[in-house]
């Protein structure tokens, strides 16, 4: 899969709409937003089993609700370090389609805030230069409040994760 | 999806009627007098043409109806049922397959073939086109009697006929294919509108029918109806002479008694429909979601006996204890209801020796035996492919043509046998032949050639044998439809693999080969042992492992540089997990050697500690970790968190990896 196939309209993912449910969280003092629609459940930190030989970004694996799903750690996509577990650090779980699979994940986060409506009027493409992060990881950055929101392509980020690890490996 | 999805529900009805008319055509191979099996075969093609046309699969409909006509001869003793003609229907059985699974395709030319193939067989001047075998048939019938009839008929459907899947239209549409028919409706019953139940049949049918065929084909039409219907039919022929009103006379006797015989068969079906009722067809899905509960209770109630076992409460204790017993009871009663019988594996095969013996020119007989072994159902589903493979190579490349067998002093009819049987907790499927076995010399040579080893090699017997299913090993020197192109018997490794079971291969040069594949009974729980390797918990599935011992310090040291433990005069290599793993923790001061094996190899697992044994339910791994190879699964423990369960088939390999890099190293 090449990157320019991954990376969309900054508006697709507003899907015409004029605005976006989505669920907003700090990661290192970043605020990200994932659309509501696939958040399953905001869990408390579980006891994680850590899979030796797995990529960092998907290091472990929790028991939700009596099935084993993966913990991603979205920081390791966006080249941040690691945080402190906190006692507002929260799992988000996800449902998200991969591979033509609906497949659950759970996202670490260091704090959730809230659901929120995004306007799309507010959103803009990510920078193609000047930024530290990969831009097809971005489906958009929304303007609020002086700050920036971050609308991470989940997708994107898991599907070149994967295969990043499947060349690793092989 | 919607379970109730009409055409899905045809094709499995429809895909029961053709194994049902398979399994006749097959028993008629062997006794071609066998009534009842000519019954049901020509009853299977009947509904199969009825409800095919009722659910749109025309093609289908109008070339089984000419395999039903043929067969309907058969059963009336018009024609008698000849080697020929079985094969032609066997054939044609095939084709039906297709037709219902591809409705919409282009089957025409085969199906003309298939048809003339038929015709053929029947006994009919070829030439013709297909439809030849009606018009011939109604000459054959024309000739038996005298002359056109007028018919008249009147009937009345049961009210809910409708309800219980019969077609009126379709009916009348048979009635229209014996001759010039007239009908008329009878809407006496109809009620007023608002009293109108659409899914009543209100109307009645009077028909005047001329044709040349026989009362009894008339009657025919509404075999499946008769019980419960009211029809009147009367021979109006006009001008009809006394003689000619005598032979009705004695014919409607006839015809009465058959339709007498026919009577004493609808109890015989009723009896049989009364026993499919006691069955309940259930989505496979949901018994998976049920397995999964089952699991998730198995898992919280371990965790309730960890806690009542701490405490000193007699109470909670005797309920615990209740709760175990039942949580056990239910997962056996779910594990049962998963289990089918192998015989729904094996029944197919005898289709395809039956097929495989006409391409061949070979004579086979299969035997079959231990069909009444149940395994889970999804090793069922996933068995299928790698037996028909291994079936086909015991025929293609073990036996030999007859000629070939009498000159070796055997019985021309080469013999395949498949069996089943249960051994603890794994099941044992043998395929089995008495035909020129696997020569050792051919596969060194193949495999040598082929880069899989090399030139000289040691190898045990097992490990040679164990050579056919490398990748793109084949040694059949040419390749023929069936089989040798050197795919497939890897993949069958690969299948058996994948349901954690293992290959055994014996063969004697010239006297036959057996092959054993051993199956875990099931795949959703395993027995496991658990260890911990620094701070994780793992599983071990306990049907892998042989033995646990502890590792002597000086064996530790002394294995620092080769990782071998000297076991009753065996080296076994073993791998530290911890390293394996990168724990990155202190090791424990004694570290404890799990020894695995998967038939001949065996490897050691250097572990921290023996936690004990452990009933588990195997969660799959999520496709981002379908890439770590190590691990075959997850399970969660009884404090609810995960524990990884180890791929015996990796670690082994990895293991005999590291030996053969420290031989090699010297």
């Amino acid at each position: 899969m090449s990157e320019q196939n991954i990376k969309t309209d900054h508006r697709a993912v507003f899907m015409g709409a004029d605005d976006l449910s989505v669920l907003t969280f700090t990661l290192n003092g970043e605020t990200f937003a994932i659309e509501a629609t696939v958040v399953q459940e905001i869990l408390d930190l579980l006891p994680e089993t850590s899979v030796p030989g797995s990529m960092p970004f998907v290091g472990s694996v929790i028991n939700f609700r009596g099935k084993v799903i993966p913990l991603a750690d979205i920081r390791v996509a966006f080249g941040m370090e690691a945080g402190e577990v906190t006692i507002d650090s929260r799992i988000v779980v996800t449902e998200l389609d991969f591979d033509g699979e609906l497949s659950l994940i759970g996202i670490r986060t260091d704090k959730v805030h809230e659901v929120t409506r995004l306007p799309a009027s507010a959103s803009e493409p990510p920078p193609i230069v000047g930024m530290r992060w990969r831009p097809d990881y971005i489906h958009a950055l929304v303007k609020r409040d002086g700050e920036f929101i971050i609308l991470p392509n989940l997708q994107a980020i898991f599907s070149s994760q994967r295969a990043a690890t499947i060349k690793a490996t092989a | 999806m919607d379970n109730l999805d009409p055409i899905a529900v045809f094709r499995t009805e429809a895909a029961e009627q053709l194994e049902v008319i398979e399994a006749g055509l097959l028993d008629l191979t062997r006794d071609l007098g066998d009534k009842a099996q000519i019954d049901a075969v020509f009853r299977g093609l009947h509904t199969l043409k009825g409800s095919g046309s009722m659910f749109g699969f025309d093609q289908l409909a109008a070339f089984t109806h000419h395999c039903e006509t043929a067969f309907d001869r058969v059963r009336k003793g018009e024609a008698p049922a000849t080697a020929e003609l079985i094969a032609a229907v066997l054939d044609a059985q095939g084709h039906m397959q297709s037709l219902l699974d591809q409705p919409n395709g282009d089957h025409d030319a085969m199906s003309t073939k298939l048809l003339e193939q038929l015709q053929r067989a029947v006994g009919r001047e070829a030439g013709a086109a297909h439809d030849a075998v009606l018009v011939a048939e109604a000459a054959a019938v024309a000739a038996a009697e005298p002359a056109m009839r007028t018919w008249q008929l009147d009937f009345r459907l049961p009210a809910d006929a409708m309800i219980n899947g019969t077609n009126p239209l379709g009916l009348l549409d048979e009635l229209r294919d014996l001759g010039e028919c007239q009908l008329t409706v009878d809407t006496r019953d109809v009620p007023a509108l608002e009293e109108i139940d659409p899914r009543q049949l209100h109307l009645g049918w009077s028909a005047t029918i001329v044709t040349d065929k026989p009362r009894s084909e008339i009657e025919d039409v509404f075999i499946f109806v008769m019980d419960d219907m009211v029809m009147e039919l009367k021979d109006v022929t006009p001008a009809i002479e006394a003689a000619a009103e005598a032979i009705v006379a004695q014919k409607t006797q006839a015809s009465d008694a058959e339709a007498i015989r026919d009577g004493q068969r609808a109890p015989t079906g009723d009896s049989k429909a009364q026993k499919q009722a006691d069955n309940v067809r259930v989505p496979a899905l949901r018994l998976d979601e049920m397995m999964d509960r089952v699991g998730e209770l198995v898992i919280a109630q371990s965790r309730l006996s960890q806690m009542a076992g701490s405490v000193t409460d007699l109470g909670l204790r005797s309920v615990s204890e209740e709760i175990e017993r039942l949580a056990g009871e239910l997962r056996d009663t779910m594990m049962v209801l998963r289990m089918m019988p192998v015989a729904s594996l094996f029944s197919r095969f005898r289709r395809l020796v039956h097929d495989l013996s006409r391409e061949t020119g070979k004579e086979i007989e299969l035997v079959t035996a231990g069909e009444a072994t149940e395994v889970d159902k999804t090793v069922i589903d996933r068995l299928a492919d790698p037996l028909v493979h291994l079936v086909r190579n015991s025929i293609d490349h073990g036996l030999e043509l007859p000629e070939d067998r009498i000159a070796a002093g055997k019985p021309a009819v080469g013999k395949v046998t498949l069996s089943a049987h249960q051994t603890g907790s794994e099941v044992v499927i043998t395929i089995k032949d008495d035909g020129r076995g696997i020569d050792r010399d051919r596969v060194r040579a193949k495999a040598e050639s082929n880069g899989l080893i090399q030139p000289g090699q040691a190898l045990s017997d097992q490990e040679l044998l164990q050579q056919i299913f490398q990748p793109g090993f084949s040694t059949a020197e040419k390749v023929t439809n069936l089989s040798g192109r050197g795919v497939g018997m890897d993949v069958v490794k690969k299948t058996i693999e994948a349901l954690r079971g293992a290959i055994d291969v014996k063969s004697e040069q010239g006297a036959g080969s057996e092959i054993a594949l051993r199956i875990p009974l099931t795949l959703a729980i395993i027995d496991g042992l658990l260890v911990r390797v620094g701070n994780g918990n793992y599983v071990i599935p306990l049907s892998a492992v042989e033995e646990c011992l502890e590792l002597s310090i000086e064996e530790d040291l002394r294995s620092r540089g080769r990782s071998f433990i000297s076991l009753r005069d065996d080296l076994v290599p073993f791998v530290r997990l911890r390293e394996l793993f990168r724990t990155g923790s202190e090791p424990d001061q004694y570290q404890k050697v799990v020894v695995i094996s998967t038939g001949r190899e065996r490897v050691g697992l250097v572990v921290d500690q023996i936690i004990g044994d452990h009933q588990t339910v195997i969660k799959s791994m999520s496709k981002l970790h379908d890439q770590v190879s190590s691990f075959s699964g997850a399970t969660i423990l009884g404090d609810g968190n995960v524990a990884l369960i180890l791929d015996v088939g990796h670690l082994i390999a990895a293991g005999q990896q590291q030996e053969a890099q420290l031989r090699a190293a010297g």
